[in-house]
Protein backbone atom coordinates (compact mmCIF):
# COMPACT_ATOMS: atom_id res chain seq x y z
CA UNK A 1 0.00 0.00 0.00
CA UNK A 2 0.82 3.69 -0.57
CA UNK A 3 1.13 6.51 2.32
CA UNK A 4 -1.55 8.30 3.30
CA UNK A 5 -1.32 12.01 1.07
CA UNK A 6 -2.49 13.56 4.13
CA UNK A 7 0.19 12.73 5.74
CA UNK A 8 3.44 13.56 3.23
CA UNK A 9 4.50 17.04 3.20
CA UNK A 10 5.46 16.43 -0.59
CA UNK A 11 8.08 18.99 -1.91
CA UNK A 12 11.88 19.59 -1.39
CA UNK A 13 12.66 20.84 1.80
CA UNK A 14 15.78 22.52 3.85
CA UNK A 15 15.23 20.47 6.65
CA UNK A 16 17.11 19.19 9.51
CA UNK A 17 17.58 15.38 9.97
CA UNK A 18 15.48 14.83 13.20
CA UNK A 19 12.85 16.74 11.30
CA UNK A 20 13.27 14.20 7.90
CA UNK A 21 12.88 11.48 10.85
CA UNK A 22 9.60 12.87 11.78
CA UNK A 23 7.95 13.35 8.60
CA UNK A 24 9.20 9.70 7.51
CA UNK A 25 7.65 8.31 10.63
CA UNK A 26 4.20 10.01 9.38
CA UNK A 27 4.58 8.88 5.87
CA UNK A 28 5.34 5.58 7.02
CA UNK A 29 1.61 5.51 8.97
CA UNK A 30 3.13 5.73 12.13
CA UNK A 31 0.22 7.64 14.50
CA UNK A 32 1.41 6.91 17.85
CA UNK A 33 4.52 7.95 19.82
CA UNK A 34 5.95 8.13 23.12
CA UNK A 35 8.93 9.58 25.08
CA UNK A 36 11.05 11.31 27.03
CA UNK A 37 12.84 14.25 26.06
CA UNK A 38 16.32 13.90 25.50
CA UNK A 39 19.23 15.82 23.56
CA UNK A 40 19.68 15.51 20.37
CA UNK A 41 16.31 13.77 19.50
CA UNK A 42 14.00 15.89 21.17
CA UNK A 43 12.97 17.77 17.47
CA UNK A 44 11.26 14.51 16.31
CA UNK A 45 8.78 14.31 18.68
CA UNK A 46 8.32 17.87 18.99
CA UNK A 47 7.62 18.19 15.70
CA UNK A 48 5.24 14.71 15.70
CA UNK A 49 3.42 16.03 18.41
CA UNK A 50 2.63 19.29 16.63
CA UNK A 51 2.13 17.05 12.89
CA UNK A 52 0.09 14.29 14.25
CA UNK A 53 -2.60 15.86 14.88
CA UNK A 54 -3.34 17.50 11.02
CA UNK A 55 -3.55 13.42 10.75
CA UNK A 56 -5.58 11.88 13.56
CA UNK A 57 -2.73 10.65 15.86
CA UNK A 58 -1.78 10.65 19.91
CA UNK A 59 1.79 11.73 21.35
CA UNK A 60 2.52 11.06 25.02
CA UNK A 61 5.48 12.30 26.66
CA UNK A 62 5.70 9.81 29.56
CA UNK A 63 7.23 9.85 32.86
CA UNK A 64 10.69 8.21 31.56
CA UNK A 65 11.78 6.01 28.85
CA UNK A 66 10.92 2.63 29.98
CA UNK A 67 7.56 3.81 30.41
CA UNK A 68 7.84 5.54 26.74
CA UNK A 69 9.23 2.32 25.32
CA UNK A 70 6.17 0.22 27.07
CA UNK A 71 3.61 2.53 26.05
CA UNK A 72 4.21 2.37 22.29
CA UNK A 73 3.84 -1.34 22.71
CA UNK A 74 0.80 -1.70 23.85
CA UNK A 75 -0.34 1.08 20.87
CA UNK A 76 1.11 -1.49 18.62
CA UNK A 77 -1.31 -3.90 20.00
CA UNK A 78 -4.55 -1.97 19.59
CA UNK A 79 -3.91 -1.21 16.21
CA UNK A 80 -1.12 1.72 15.72
CA UNK A 81 2.15 2.12 14.28
CA UNK A 82 4.38 3.84 16.94
CA UNK A 83 7.81 4.60 17.68
CA UNK A 84 9.72 5.94 20.39
CA UNK A 85 12.73 8.85 19.88
CA UNK A 86 15.80 9.08 22.48
CA UNK A 87 19.59 9.26 22.81
CA UNK A 88 22.21 7.33 24.36
CA UNK A 89 21.24 7.95 28.31
CA UNK A 90 17.52 7.01 27.68
CA UNK A 91 18.37 4.34 24.89
CA UNK A 92 19.94 2.19 27.86
CA UNK A 93 17.08 2.60 29.54
CA UNK A 94 14.90 1.17 26.65
CA UNK A 95 16.99 -1.60 26.84
CA UNK A 96 14.54 -3.96 28.89
CA UNK A 97 11.78 -3.04 26.50
CA UNK A 98 13.67 -4.01 23.40
CA UNK A 99 13.76 -7.29 24.59
CA UNK A 100 10.21 -7.18 24.99
CA UNK A 101 9.26 -6.39 21.49
CA UNK A 102 12.14 -9.05 19.85
CA UNK A 103 10.41 -11.53 22.17
CA UNK A 104 6.90 -10.30 21.27
CA UNK A 105 7.48 -9.60 18.06
CA UNK A 106 5.86 -6.45 18.49
CA UNK A 107 6.46 -4.28 15.20
CA UNK A 108 7.75 -1.12 16.62
CA UNK A 109 10.60 1.49 16.04
CA UNK A 110 13.20 2.93 18.35
CA UNK A 111 15.20 5.66 17.13
CA UNK A 112 18.04 6.69 18.69
CA UNK A 113 20.25 9.48 17.71
CA UNK A 114 23.34 9.09 19.26
CA UNK A 115 25.55 11.26 21.30
CA UNK A 116 28.90 11.00 22.89
CA UNK A 117 29.40 8.73 26.21
CA UNK A 118 29.24 6.68 28.35
CA UNK A 119 26.63 7.77 31.00
CA UNK A 120 25.09 11.75 29.57
CA UNK A 121 28.19 12.20 28.14
CA UNK A 122 28.13 14.98 25.38
CA UNK A 123 24.57 15.77 25.00
CA UNK A 124 25.21 17.99 21.74
CA UNK A 125 27.51 16.39 20.01
CA UNK A 126 28.03 13.17 18.10
CA UNK A 127 29.08 9.75 18.51
CA UNK A 128 28.26 6.39 17.20
CA UNK A 129 28.93 4.69 20.75
CA UNK A 130 25.43 2.64 20.57
CA UNK A 131 26.02 0.24 17.70
CA UNK A 132 26.95 -2.92 19.89
CA UNK A 133 24.68 -1.68 22.73
CA UNK A 134 21.84 -1.39 19.74
CA UNK A 135 22.56 -5.68 18.75
CA UNK A 136 23.53 -6.60 22.15
CA UNK A 137 21.49 -4.43 24.98
CA UNK A 138 19.40 -6.51 26.18
CA UNK A 139 19.48 -9.66 27.84
CA UNK A 140 18.50 -12.69 26.10
CA UNK A 141 19.58 -13.90 22.72
CA UNK A 142 17.09 -12.06 19.47
CA UNK A 143 17.31 -9.95 16.61
CA UNK A 144 17.41 -6.58 15.71
CA UNK A 145 17.46 -4.04 12.25
CA UNK A 146 19.27 -1.35 12.70
CA UNK A 147 19.27 1.38 9.83
CA UNK A 148 22.23 4.29 9.50
CA UNK A 149 21.10 7.37 7.53
CA UNK A 150 23.91 9.69 6.42
CA UNK A 151 21.91 12.67 5.52
CA UNK A 152 18.83 14.50 6.34
CA UNK A 153 17.46 12.91 2.97
CA UNK A 154 18.01 9.55 4.11
CA UNK A 155 16.83 10.13 7.70
CA UNK A 156 13.42 10.46 6.05
CA UNK A 157 13.78 7.45 3.76
CA UNK A 158 15.30 5.27 6.60
CA UNK A 159 12.91 6.20 8.76
CA UNK A 160 10.41 5.33 6.68
CA UNK A 161 11.82 1.70 5.71
CA UNK A 162 12.39 1.25 9.36
CA UNK A 163 8.59 0.93 9.86
CA UNK A 164 8.19 -1.40 7.10
CA UNK A 165 10.90 -3.62 7.84
CA UNK A 166 9.15 -3.49 11.48
CA UNK A 167 5.82 -4.78 10.09
CA UNK A 168 7.46 -6.99 7.32
CA UNK A 169 9.45 -8.95 10.08
CA UNK A 170 7.85 -7.96 13.44
CA UNK A 171 10.59 -6.97 15.41
CA UNK A 172 12.12 -3.71 17.12
CA UNK A 173 13.97 -1.71 14.36
CA UNK A 174 16.34 1.00 15.37
CA UNK A 175 17.12 3.69 13.69
CA UNK A 176 20.34 4.87 14.48
CA UNK A 177 21.22 8.19 13.66
CA UNK A 178 23.92 10.50 15.40
CA UNK A 179 23.70 13.96 16.64
CA UNK A 180 25.37 15.18 13.21
CA UNK A 181 22.88 14.06 10.94
CA UNK A 182 19.75 14.68 13.23
CA UNK A 183 21.16 18.28 13.57
CA UNK A 184 22.11 18.80 10.21
CA UNK A 185 20.14 20.96 8.14
CA UNK A 186 20.34 19.95 4.30
CA UNK A 187 17.81 19.77 0.73
CA UNK A 188 15.24 16.83 1.62
CA UNK A 189 12.93 15.71 -1.66
CA UNK A 190 9.48 14.40 0.09
CA UNK A 191 8.09 12.25 -2.50
CA UNK A 192 4.70 11.85 -3.42
CA UNK A 193 2.34 9.42 -1.06
CA UNK A 194 2.01 7.18 -4.00
CA UNK A 195 5.33 7.17 -4.32
CA UNK A 196 6.06 5.89 -0.99
CA UNK A 197 5.47 1.90 -0.42
CA UNK A 198 4.09 1.57 3.18
CA UNK A 199 4.45 -2.27 4.57
CA UNK A 200 0.42 -2.96 5.92
CA UNK A 201 0.48 -4.95 9.26
CA UNK A 202 0.63 -8.30 8.66
CA UNK A 203 -3.15 -8.94 10.23
CA UNK A 204 -4.91 -12.26 9.99
CA UNK A 205 -7.43 -13.39 7.79
CA UNK A 206 -8.31 -16.44 9.75
CA UNK A 207 -11.43 -16.43 11.84
CA UNK A 208 -10.93 -15.69 15.49
CA UNK A 209 -11.62 -19.72 16.27
CA UNK A 210 -8.99 -20.77 14.18
CA UNK A 211 -6.44 -18.12 14.92
CA UNK A 212 -2.60 -18.94 16.81
CA UNK A 213 -0.98 -15.81 17.75
CA UNK A 214 2.60 -17.28 17.21
CA UNK A 215 2.15 -19.92 14.11
CA UNK A 216 4.00 -18.88 10.97
CA UNK A 217 4.41 -20.01 7.44
CA UNK A 218 7.33 -20.69 5.88
CA UNK A 219 9.06 -16.99 6.58
CA UNK A 220 8.51 -17.78 10.06
CA UNK A 221 6.77 -14.38 10.74
CA UNK A 222 3.76 -15.03 12.30
CA UNK A 223 0.38 -13.07 11.54
CA UNK A 224 -0.87 -10.31 13.63
CA UNK A 225 -4.00 -9.76 15.37
CA UNK A 226 -5.24 -7.14 17.43
CA UNK A 227 -6.42 -6.66 20.73
CA UNK A 228 -10.26 -5.86 21.08
CA UNK A 229 -11.29 -7.62 17.37
CA UNK A 230 -12.17 -10.94 18.78
CA UNK A 231 -9.16 -12.84 18.75
CA UNK A 232 -7.58 -14.77 21.48
CA UNK A 233 -4.43 -12.88 22.20
CA UNK A 234 -1.84 -13.52 25.32
CA UNK A 235 0.95 -11.80 24.97
CA UNK A 236 3.91 -12.31 27.00
CA UNK A 237 7.33 -11.91 27.56
CA UNK A 238 7.92 -15.37 28.68
CA UNK A 239 8.25 -18.30 26.61
CA UNK A 240 5.51 -18.87 24.69
CA UNK A 241 4.32 -21.70 22.28
CA UNK A 242 2.13 -21.13 19.28
CA UNK A 243 -1.08 -19.46 21.08
CA UNK A 244 1.49 -17.28 23.05
CA UNK A 245 0.72 -19.33 25.97
CA UNK A 246 3.54 -19.51 28.90
CA UNK A 247 5.23 -22.52 28.30
CA UNK A 248 8.72 -22.99 30.02
CA UNK A 249 10.62 -25.65 28.89
CA UNK A 250 13.57 -26.30 26.80
CA UNK A 251 11.74 -27.46 23.80
CA UNK A 252 9.69 -24.27 23.49
CA UNK A 253 12.37 -22.15 24.03
CA UNK A 254 15.03 -23.55 21.83
CA UNK A 255 11.59 -23.32 18.84
CA UNK A 256 11.16 -20.32 19.90
CA UNK A 257 14.46 -18.49 19.94
CA UNK A 258 15.70 -20.04 16.98
CA UNK A 259 12.50 -19.13 14.87
CA UNK A 260 13.36 -15.51 16.23
CA UNK A 261 16.68 -15.80 14.52
CA UNK A 262 15.91 -17.51 11.55
CA UNK A 263 12.99 -15.18 10.31
CA UNK A 264 16.00 -12.47 10.37
CA UNK A 265 18.27 -15.43 8.39
CA UNK A 266 16.04 -15.91 5.54
CA UNK A 267 15.71 -12.44 4.88
CA UNK A 268 19.08 -11.62 4.80
CA UNK A 269 19.05 -10.93 1.01
CA UNK A 270 16.34 -8.45 1.76
CA UNK A 271 18.21 -6.60 4.21
CA UNK A 272 21.34 -6.65 2.70
CA UNK A 273 21.46 -2.74 2.55
CA UNK A 274 24.89 -1.56 1.21
CA UNK A 275 26.08 1.28 -0.87
CA UNK A 276 29.54 -0.06 -2.72
CA UNK A 277 31.32 1.80 -5.22
CA UNK A 278 35.03 0.33 -6.70
CA UNK A 279 35.54 -2.70 -4.31
CA UNK A 280 36.22 -4.62 -7.60
CA UNK A 281 39.76 -4.66 -8.02
CA UNK A 282 40.44 -2.98 -4.78
CA UNK A 283 43.66 -2.96 -2.67
CA UNK A 284 40.99 -1.81 0.51
CA UNK A 285 37.76 -1.56 1.15
CA UNK A 286 36.52 1.39 3.62
CA UNK A 287 33.66 0.14 5.57
CA UNK A 288 31.48 2.72 7.67
CA UNK A 289 28.04 4.25 8.09
CA UNK A 290 26.14 7.49 9.39
CA UNK A 291 27.90 10.49 9.53
CA UNK A 292 31.28 8.67 9.47
CA UNK A 293 30.54 7.49 5.91
CA UNK A 294 30.89 11.14 4.49
CA UNK A 295 34.00 12.22 6.49
CA UNK A 296 35.55 8.58 4.63
CA UNK A 297 34.42 9.13 1.24
CA UNK A 298 36.26 12.32 1.51
CA UNK A 299 39.22 10.20 2.60
CA UNK A 300 38.71 7.61 -0.16
CA UNK A 301 38.77 10.57 -3.24
CA UNK A 302 42.06 12.11 -1.16
CA UNK A 303 43.26 8.11 -1.75
CA UNK A 304 42.17 7.49 -5.36
CA UNK A 305 43.45 11.06 -5.79
CA UNK A 306 47.31 9.41 -5.00
CA UNK A 307 46.56 6.43 -7.24
CA UNK A 308 45.94 4.07 -4.33
CA UNK A 309 42.84 1.66 -5.59
CA UNK A 310 40.18 1.69 -2.93
CA UNK A 311 36.41 0.95 -2.53
CA UNK A 312 33.47 2.19 -0.36
CA UNK A 313 31.20 -0.16 1.58
CA UNK A 314 28.74 1.87 3.30
CA UNK A 315 26.48 -0.30 5.32
CA UNK A 316 22.93 1.20 5.94
CA UNK A 317 21.96 -1.82 7.51
CA UNK A 318 24.32 -2.26 10.10
CA UNK A 319 21.80 -4.95 11.94
CA UNK A 320 21.82 -7.71 10.71
CA UNK A 321 25.88 -7.09 9.97
CA UNK A 322 26.32 -8.11 6.01
CA UNK A 323 28.20 -10.94 6.62
CA UNK A 324 28.80 -12.78 2.72
CA UNK A 325 29.32 -9.41 1.39
CA UNK A 326 32.45 -8.60 3.70
CA UNK A 327 33.45 -12.78 3.59
CA UNK A 328 33.57 -12.27 -0.04
CA UNK A 329 35.75 -9.00 -0.05
CA UNK A 330 38.17 -10.23 2.47
CA UNK A 331 39.77 -12.70 0.12
CA UNK A 332 40.26 -10.27 -2.65
CA UNK A 333 41.81 -7.19 -0.90
CA UNK A 334 44.63 -6.59 1.25
CA UNK A 335 42.89 -4.59 3.98
CA UNK A 336 39.87 -3.15 5.02
CA UNK A 337 39.61 0.05 7.05
CA UNK A 338 36.83 0.55 9.27
CA UNK A 339 36.22 4.34 11.05
CA UNK A 340 33.40 4.77 13.52
CA UNK A 341 32.76 7.52 16.46
CA UNK A 342 33.57 5.10 18.85
CA UNK A 343 36.33 2.88 20.04
CA UNK A 344 35.72 -0.06 17.86
CA UNK A 345 32.77 -1.41 17.58
CA UNK A 346 31.29 -2.46 14.10
CA UNK A 347 34.72 -3.35 13.50
CA UNK A 348 35.14 -6.21 15.63
CA UNK A 349 32.29 -7.51 13.51
CA UNK A 350 34.27 -6.95 11.03
CA UNK A 351 37.75 -8.89 12.23
CA UNK A 352 35.45 -11.96 13.19
CA UNK A 353 33.76 -12.02 9.22
CA UNK A 354 37.58 -11.51 7.64
CA UNK A 355 38.51 -14.62 9.82
CA UNK A 356 42.38 -13.37 9.18
CA UNK A 357 41.80 -13.17 5.18
CA UNK A 358 42.80 -9.94 5.16
CA UNK A 359 43.81 -7.05 7.74
CA UNK A 360 41.58 -5.16 9.57
CA UNK A 361 42.30 -1.88 10.70
CA UNK A 362 40.79 0.24 13.14
CA UNK A 363 40.29 3.97 13.40
CA UNK A 364 38.43 4.76 16.79
CA UNK A 365 37.36 8.16 17.45
CA UNK A 366 35.79 8.82 20.86
CA UNK A 367 33.32 10.97 19.33
CA UNK A 368 32.27 14.94 20.32
CA UNK A 369 33.45 15.88 15.81
CA UNK A 370 33.76 13.48 13.33
CA UNK A 371 36.54 12.40 11.82
CA UNK A 372 39.85 14.38 10.41
CA UNK A 373 39.57 13.23 6.86
CA UNK A 374 43.64 12.91 7.11
CA UNK A 375 43.48 10.15 10.06
CA UNK A 376 41.21 7.78 7.77
CA UNK A 377 43.83 8.78 4.53
CA UNK A 378 46.64 7.50 6.48
CA UNK A 379 44.67 4.40 7.75
CA UNK A 380 44.19 3.62 4.03
CA UNK A 381 47.89 4.33 3.18
CA UNK A 382 48.45 1.67 5.90
CA UNK A 383 46.45 -0.83 4.11
CA UNK A 384 47.19 -0.57 1.41
CA UNK A 385 50.75 -0.96 1.73
CA UNK B 1 31.72 26.72 -6.50
CA UNK B 2 32.69 25.80 -3.06
CA UNK B 3 31.70 28.62 -0.10
CA UNK B 4 32.07 28.39 3.36
CA UNK B 5 30.43 30.66 5.76
CA UNK B 6 29.21 31.26 9.44
CA UNK B 7 26.43 33.20 11.02
CA UNK B 8 26.33 34.76 14.11
CA UNK B 9 25.43 36.98 17.07
CA UNK B 10 22.76 36.21 20.07
CA UNK B 11 20.01 34.96 20.07
CA UNK B 12 16.61 36.04 19.47
CA UNK B 13 18.49 37.57 16.52
CA UNK B 14 17.26 35.30 14.20
CA UNK B 15 20.56 33.67 13.10
CA UNK B 16 18.96 30.80 12.67
CA UNK B 17 16.62 32.16 10.08
CA UNK B 18 19.29 33.86 8.10
CA UNK B 19 21.24 30.50 7.88
CA UNK B 20 18.42 28.95 6.65
CA UNK B 21 17.37 31.05 4.53
CA UNK B 22 20.33 31.51 2.65
CA UNK B 23 20.68 27.32 2.46
CA UNK B 24 17.04 26.91 1.22
CA UNK B 25 17.94 29.50 -1.55
CA UNK B 26 20.95 27.79 -2.28
CA UNK B 27 19.48 24.15 -2.60
CA UNK B 28 16.26 24.78 -3.65
CA UNK B 29 16.21 27.65 -6.10
CA UNK B 30 19.90 27.61 -7.36
CA UNK B 31 20.34 23.48 -7.40
CA UNK B 32 23.25 23.37 -5.56
CA UNK B 33 23.92 21.55 -2.75
CA UNK B 34 23.98 23.09 1.27
CA UNK B 35 24.76 21.84 4.59
CA UNK B 36 23.42 23.94 7.97
CA UNK B 37 24.95 23.06 11.03
CA UNK B 38 23.66 25.02 14.07
CA UNK B 39 25.67 25.49 17.05
CA UNK B 40 24.41 23.19 19.29
CA UNK B 41 26.39 23.63 22.42
CA UNK B 42 25.41 24.72 26.02
CA UNK B 43 26.15 28.31 24.74
CA UNK B 44 23.25 27.93 22.09
CA UNK B 45 21.27 27.90 25.44
CA UNK B 46 22.82 31.02 26.67
CA UNK B 47 23.15 34.21 25.06
CA UNK B 48 25.26 33.30 21.78
CA UNK B 49 23.71 31.65 18.92
CA UNK B 50 25.65 30.42 15.45
CA UNK B 51 25.20 28.60 12.61
CA UNK B 52 27.70 27.36 9.84
CA UNK B 53 26.68 27.14 6.49
CA UNK B 54 28.91 25.05 3.34
CA UNK B 55 27.26 25.98 0.01
CA UNK B 56 28.63 23.67 -2.91
CA UNK B 57 27.82 22.10 -6.72
CA UNK B 58 29.28 19.12 -5.69
CA UNK B 59 27.39 17.31 -2.68
CA UNK B 60 28.89 18.32 0.69
CA UNK B 61 31.13 15.26 2.68
CA UNK B 62 32.60 16.64 5.62
CA UNK B 63 30.02 18.59 6.93
CA UNK B 64 32.20 21.37 9.63
CA UNK B 65 33.73 24.46 8.94
CA UNK B 66 36.52 25.05 10.28
CA UNK B 67 37.95 28.08 8.92
CA UNK B 68 35.17 30.53 6.73
CA UNK B 69 35.82 32.48 3.68
CA UNK B 70 32.82 34.58 4.71
CA UNK B 71 31.73 35.19 8.81
CA UNK B 72 28.48 37.48 9.56
CA UNK B 73 28.79 39.00 12.89
CA UNK B 74 26.38 40.81 14.84
CA UNK B 75 27.62 40.86 18.28
CA UNK B 76 30.80 41.57 19.95
CA UNK B 77 30.89 38.14 21.39
CA UNK B 78 30.33 36.65 17.99
CA UNK B 79 33.19 38.56 16.62
CA UNK B 80 35.24 37.93 19.44
CA UNK B 81 34.90 34.41 19.31
CA UNK B 82 35.25 33.64 15.89
CA UNK B 83 36.81 36.12 13.74
CA UNK B 84 40.13 33.99 14.73
CA UNK B 85 38.64 31.32 12.52
CA UNK B 86 38.22 33.32 9.23
CA UNK B 87 40.45 32.66 6.50
CA UNK B 88 43.32 35.12 5.75
CA UNK B 89 42.01 36.27 2.72
CA UNK B 90 38.21 35.72 3.56
CA UNK B 91 35.42 38.79 4.50
CA UNK B 92 34.10 39.76 7.74
CA UNK B 93 30.43 41.93 7.60
CA UNK B 94 29.51 42.93 10.99
CA UNK B 95 26.32 44.91 12.29
CA UNK B 96 28.70 48.26 12.48
CA UNK B 97 26.66 49.52 15.54
CA UNK B 98 26.67 46.17 17.60
CA UNK B 99 30.52 44.82 16.75
CA UNK B 100 33.42 47.41 17.47
CA UNK B 101 36.35 45.72 15.45
CA UNK B 102 39.23 45.27 18.26
CA UNK B 103 42.40 43.52 17.73
CA UNK B 104 41.65 43.39 14.18
CA UNK B 105 44.09 41.88 12.07
CA UNK B 106 45.64 44.12 9.64
CA UNK B 107 44.84 43.56 6.24
CA UNK B 108 41.04 41.95 6.95
CA UNK B 109 38.34 42.80 4.66
CA UNK B 110 35.48 44.34 6.51
CA UNK B 111 32.02 45.15 5.65
CA UNK B 112 29.84 46.81 8.40
CA UNK B 113 26.08 48.11 8.32
CA UNK B 114 23.64 49.15 10.73
CA UNK B 115 21.28 46.88 10.02
CA UNK B 116 19.45 47.40 13.67
CA UNK B 117 19.28 51.21 12.55
CA UNK B 118 17.74 50.36 9.10
CA UNK B 119 15.51 47.69 10.69
CA UNK B 120 14.34 50.11 12.84
CA UNK B 121 13.72 52.74 10.17
CA UNK B 122 11.23 49.99 8.66
CA UNK B 123 8.97 49.83 12.19
CA UNK B 124 10.42 46.30 12.73
CA UNK B 125 13.69 45.77 14.86
CA UNK B 126 13.14 42.56 14.58
CA UNK B 127 14.18 42.18 10.93
CA UNK B 128 17.37 43.45 11.34
CA UNK B 129 18.78 39.83 10.68
CA UNK B 130 16.84 39.45 6.91
CA UNK B 131 18.59 43.38 6.50
CA UNK B 132 22.07 41.56 6.94
CA UNK B 133 20.86 38.89 5.10
CA UNK B 134 20.21 40.95 2.22
CA UNK B 135 23.93 42.76 2.75
CA UNK B 136 25.98 38.96 2.81
CA UNK B 137 23.75 38.37 -0.60
CA UNK B 138 25.21 41.67 -1.84
CA UNK B 139 28.16 41.77 -0.74
CA UNK B 140 29.06 38.21 0.19
CA UNK B 141 27.15 37.08 -3.48
CA UNK B 142 26.55 33.21 -1.88
CA UNK B 143 23.44 33.20 -3.86
CA UNK B 144 21.78 35.32 -6.15
CA UNK B 145 19.16 38.00 -5.03
CA UNK B 146 16.26 36.10 -6.47
CA UNK B 147 16.66 33.08 -4.78
CA UNK B 148 17.43 34.37 -1.39
CA UNK B 149 14.40 36.56 -1.56
CA UNK B 150 12.12 33.62 -2.39
CA UNK B 151 13.36 32.06 0.35
CA UNK B 152 13.06 34.53 2.81
CA UNK B 153 9.39 35.10 1.64
CA UNK B 154 9.06 31.24 2.13
CA UNK B 155 10.19 31.29 5.30
CA UNK B 156 8.36 34.41 7.33
CA UNK B 157 5.02 34.70 8.18
CA UNK B 158 2.67 35.76 5.42
CA UNK B 159 1.86 38.86 7.57
CA UNK B 160 5.36 40.11 7.91
CA UNK B 161 5.99 39.06 4.21
CA UNK B 162 6.19 42.66 2.64
CA UNK B 163 7.94 44.15 6.00
CA UNK B 164 11.10 41.45 5.37
CA UNK B 165 11.25 41.49 1.66
CA UNK B 166 12.12 45.43 2.09
CA UNK B 167 14.76 44.60 4.93
CA UNK B 168 15.98 42.12 2.43
CA UNK B 169 16.03 44.88 -0.45
CA UNK B 170 17.23 47.68 2.03
CA UNK B 171 20.31 45.15 3.09
CA UNK B 172 20.98 44.13 -0.45
CA UNK B 173 20.89 47.48 -1.63
CA UNK B 174 22.85 49.03 0.94
CA UNK B 175 25.82 46.30 0.10
CA UNK B 176 25.63 46.96 -3.60
CA UNK B 177 26.52 50.81 -2.56
CA UNK B 178 29.51 50.31 -0.81
CA UNK B 179 31.69 49.89 -3.50
CA UNK B 180 35.00 48.17 -1.15
CA UNK B 181 35.56 46.78 2.08
CA UNK B 182 36.67 48.69 4.84
CA UNK B 183 34.68 51.71 4.02
CA UNK B 184 35.14 55.17 5.65
CA UNK B 185 32.39 56.52 7.66
CA UNK B 186 31.48 59.12 4.96
CA UNK B 187 31.51 56.20 2.32
CA UNK B 188 28.68 53.95 5.15
CA UNK B 189 26.55 57.70 5.24
CA UNK B 190 27.12 57.77 1.69
CA UNK B 191 25.33 54.24 1.20
CA UNK B 192 22.63 54.83 3.53
CA UNK B 193 21.62 58.39 2.00
CA UNK B 194 20.96 56.39 -0.95
CA UNK B 195 18.73 54.28 0.67
CA UNK B 196 16.63 56.74 1.91
CA UNK B 197 16.56 57.85 -1.52
CA UNK B 198 15.38 54.77 -2.72
CA UNK B 199 11.82 55.62 -0.88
Amino acid sequence: MNADPAAVREGTHFMNGDAAACEGALAAGARFAAGYPITPSTEIVERFASRVPEVGGLFIQMEDELAASIAIQGMVWAGAKSFTVTSGPGFSLMMEHIGYAAMTETPCVFMDVQRGGPSTGLPTLPAQGDMMQARFGSHGDYQVIALCPNSPQECFELSVKSFNLAERYRLPVMLMMDECVGHMTEKVVVPAAEKIYVEPRRRTAKAPGDYRAYECGPDLVPEMAHAGEGHHLYVTGLTHDKRGYPVMNPATQRELVTRLFDKIKLAKNDLLMVDEDQTEGADVVVVSFGITSRVAERAIQMARAKGMKVGRLRLICVWPFPEDKIAALASRIKAFVVPELNMGQVVLEVERTVAGRCRTISVPHPGGTVHKPEDILAAIERGAR
Amino acid sequence: MLKELRIAGFGGQGVILSSIAVGRAATLYEGNYATMIQSFGPEARGGAASATLILSTDPVLYPYVTRPGILVVMSQEAYTRFTPELTDDGILLVEQDLVHLDNLVAGRRVYGIPATRIAESLGKKMVLNVVMTGFLCAVGKVVGHQACRKAIADLVPARFKELNLEAFEKGYEFGLNLASPNPSPEDVDAALLSLESMD
